[in-house]
């Protein structure tokens, strides 16, 4: 058994290196499996994303020793706005003082870098990249993939988190539960003339949510957010093939003009959305973390968030097994691990998605009532509670190491 | 639950039948040994608290027995032995029925660990041991005196044995023989209620083979918690036992 390790994680993207590193911190090895090459994935400009990382989520940074270097690259989320197609009404969700801040936006480019670099110089880690897996093996008593090299690599327990396509899931035959949104998002940097303020604001439309996401300012001190658009399948590709005048033409109308003078900020993307949910994230020696897991609509930024609740949970369930002797792939552990995160995803994965609903249906009437509705949560200090927390991702029985 | 059988003139061939027929399905975490599977964890949480507590040691070590030997009795297909043998431990597992060792003896080495397996008589075999493990076993075994003196025999000075069992309450009767047997949690014929000791019956016999007996903390079951320790002891009991 050459260099058996405890975990053979498919897809080293945001979440499965994040599973590395906190699975390394617990004295736990790993071989993480990618098909793309780092240089290429964190390349200039190499896509506008951007996610809001909860103050859970930061915890976890902190704990794996990444937080101080991306301190200065984050921007802090001080409210996030709310409102229906701009019109009167709006939500607006404003910790206190003292309760810090709702999250901090990243460019997704910044996270990996930080996330690289740091796998890069750990021991425990043995990173694959450019590589593609021909064969999966579960067996009694470990797991392995075979890479198109010939390369076997052999672990206790395989964790897939390739995706929201994930091939190792669709093999283990995990059914998810799926529908399509026909709508895309429409993801793109913008600079604009005023400042943003640290404000999020979350602008409903009938086609879909219009969101735009605080970024720190740049280099040359240019004031810069990110633009995630949804609009219908149908329109997604006339948008994208407006010129960049008309596109931002476009964007400011929605935005009422507020943060003043538009440009782009890097190429646009169309992400296409879709909601998939499975409440099984086990199988023999397999646990799912991620969105192999969980798609959900990036509506409210959650869904990295959520991924991470996942690694934290099963780093967690792992380590509490390895202190009393047990195998990683025991199928006690496997099963407190798919307990735990169950309800949580269910939960976000069913608001997220009755948001998108709810604010989905055109029509004055229906418009009418999202407005009495989000101005009974503006006066209601509980639910709006439950609505911040949710967005810093400290409601719910919260893993240690997310934990501040 | 039932982890398995003991070696020894006491046990009853019977029962040692009646296990060597599970053996090969032991260690389906879905099959007829399903309970023990869960209970587990349990189980080996308490342990792992009555090491660090005895010996001292570092708790976030992933190897707190380096160094230490361990024997584990009634092993059955080596559910307790290759967590004590992966936290350090040069673990030995004695199990009366054949069936159960020739199992252990094939996961063991599917997992790649370095485990001694005997089938046979405890009384047989000789040393002694830092740590000494009877989860489950003891309500199997026929003569009990013998067999706790046997125990004290190869608890070395200055070693911690563990000891867990189903209490004799009505709890045990309703749960563990009646409902348990019925709805097939636990295979038929496993547990005899009259076999089983109440902590005060353990710790007479304990200290007639000059052993002593600490607080037991009861494991408990609730459809909700599943299995877990508490402080109730109705159903099942788990104690750290060292020499007078």
């Amino acid at each position: 058994m050459a260099d058996k390790r405890e975990l053979l994680i498919l897809g080293g993207g945001l979440v499965g290196m994040t599973l590395a590193l906190a699975a390394a911190r617990k004295g736990m090895a790993s071989h993480v499996v990618d098909r793309a090459d780092m240089a290429e994935l964190t390349a200039d400009g190499f896509d506008g994303r951007a996610s809001a990382i909860s103050t859970a989520s930061w915890n976890l940074f902190i704990n794996l020793g990444i937080a101080e270097g991306l301190e200065p690259l984050g921007c802090p989320i001080t409210s996030i706005a709310v409102t229906d197609a701009m019109r009167p009404g709006r939500i607006d969700f404003q910790p206190e003082p003292h309760e810090g801040t709702l999250g901090r936006m990243f460019a997704n480019r910044d996270l990996r870098l930080a996330l690289f670099r740091a796998a890069e110089r750990e021991p425990l880690i043995q990173w694959h990249q450019k590589a593609h897996v021909v064969t999966r093996e579960r067996g009694e008593h470990g797991v392995a993939a075979t890479l198109a090299d010939g390369t076997r690599l052999e672990a206790a327990l395989m964790v897939a988190a390739e995706g929201r396509q994930s091939p190792t899931r669709e093999e283990a035959g995990i059914n998810v539960a799926r529908w399509d949104y026909r709508h895309r998002a429409i993801i793109a940097g913008l600079i604009h003339e005023r400042p943003h303020g640290g404000v999020a604001w979350e602008i409903f439309y009938s086609a879909g949510p219009f969101a735009l996401l605080p970024l720190q300012d740049d280099a040359q001190g240019r004031h810069r957010s990110a633009l995630v658009w949804t609009v219908n399948e149908d329109d997604a590709a006339g948008i994208l093939a407006l010129s960049p005048r008309a596109f931002l033409a476009e964007v400011g109308k929605r935005m009422g003009g507020m943060f003043g003078a538009l440009e782009l900020n890097g190429p646009r993307a169309g992400w296409p959305l879709g909601f998939h949910h499975t409440a099984k994230i086990t199988a023999d020696r397999l646990a799912l973390v991620g969105d192999a897991g969980h798609g959900i609509h990036p509506i409210a930024g959650q869904g990295f968030n959520l991924g991470l609740r996942d690694v934290g949970a099963l780093v967690e369930v792992l380590a509490d097994g390895r202190r009393i002797g047990l195998d990683p792939g025991d199928a006690q552990l496997l099963a407190r691990y798919e307990t735990w995160r169950g309800l949580d995803t269910f939960t976000v994965a069913l608001a997220t998605d009755g948001l998108t609903r709810l604010f989905g249906v055109p029509g004055r009437l229906p418009s009418a009532a999202r407005r009495l509705g989000m101005g009974v949560v503006q006066r209601t200090p509980a639910l709006k509670r439950w609505f911040m927390d949710e967005a810093r991702g400290v409601s719910g029985d919260l893993p240690e190491l997310l934990r501040g | 639950m039932g982890d398995a059988t003991v070696a020894n003139v006491t046990i009853r061939d019977a029962e040692a039948a009646h296990f060597d027929r599970l053996a090969a399905d032991w260690w389906n975490p879905r099959g007829s040994s399903a309970m023990l599977h869960r209970l587990n964890p349990v189980r080996l949480a308490f342990l792992r608290a009555a090491i660090d507590l005895h010996w001292g040691g570092d708790i976030e070590s992933a190897t707190p027995l380096a160094g230490k030997t361990a024997l584990d009795v009634g092993c059955g297909a080596g559910l307790l032995a290759e967590p004590l043998a992966r936290l350090g431990a040069a673990v030995t597992g004695v199990d009366a029925a054949p069936g159960n060792i020739a199992a252990a003896q094939a996961h063991a080495a599917g997992s790649g660990l370095a485990i001694t397996y005997r089938d046979g008589e405890l009384a047989g075999l000789g040393g002694t041991f830092d740590l000494v493990t009877c989860l489950e076993v003891i309500e199997h075994v026929g003569d009990k005196p013998t067999f706790v003196r046997e125990l004290a025999r190869h608890l070395a000075p200055g070693g911690l044995l563990v000891l867990s069992t189903p209490n004799r309450t009505p709890t045990s009767r309703v749960l563990l023989v009646g409902a348990a047997e019925m709805v097939g949690a636990v295979p038929r014929g496993t547990h005899h209620w009259d076999d089983f000791l109440t902590p005060d019956d353990l710790r007479a016999l304990l200290t007639d083979a000059g052993l002593r007996m600490d607080e037991p903390r009861g494991i408990a079951f609730s459809p909700a918690r599943g299995f877990h320790l508490s402080d109730d002891l109705s159903l099942d009991f788990i104690t750290t036992i060292r020499h007078a």
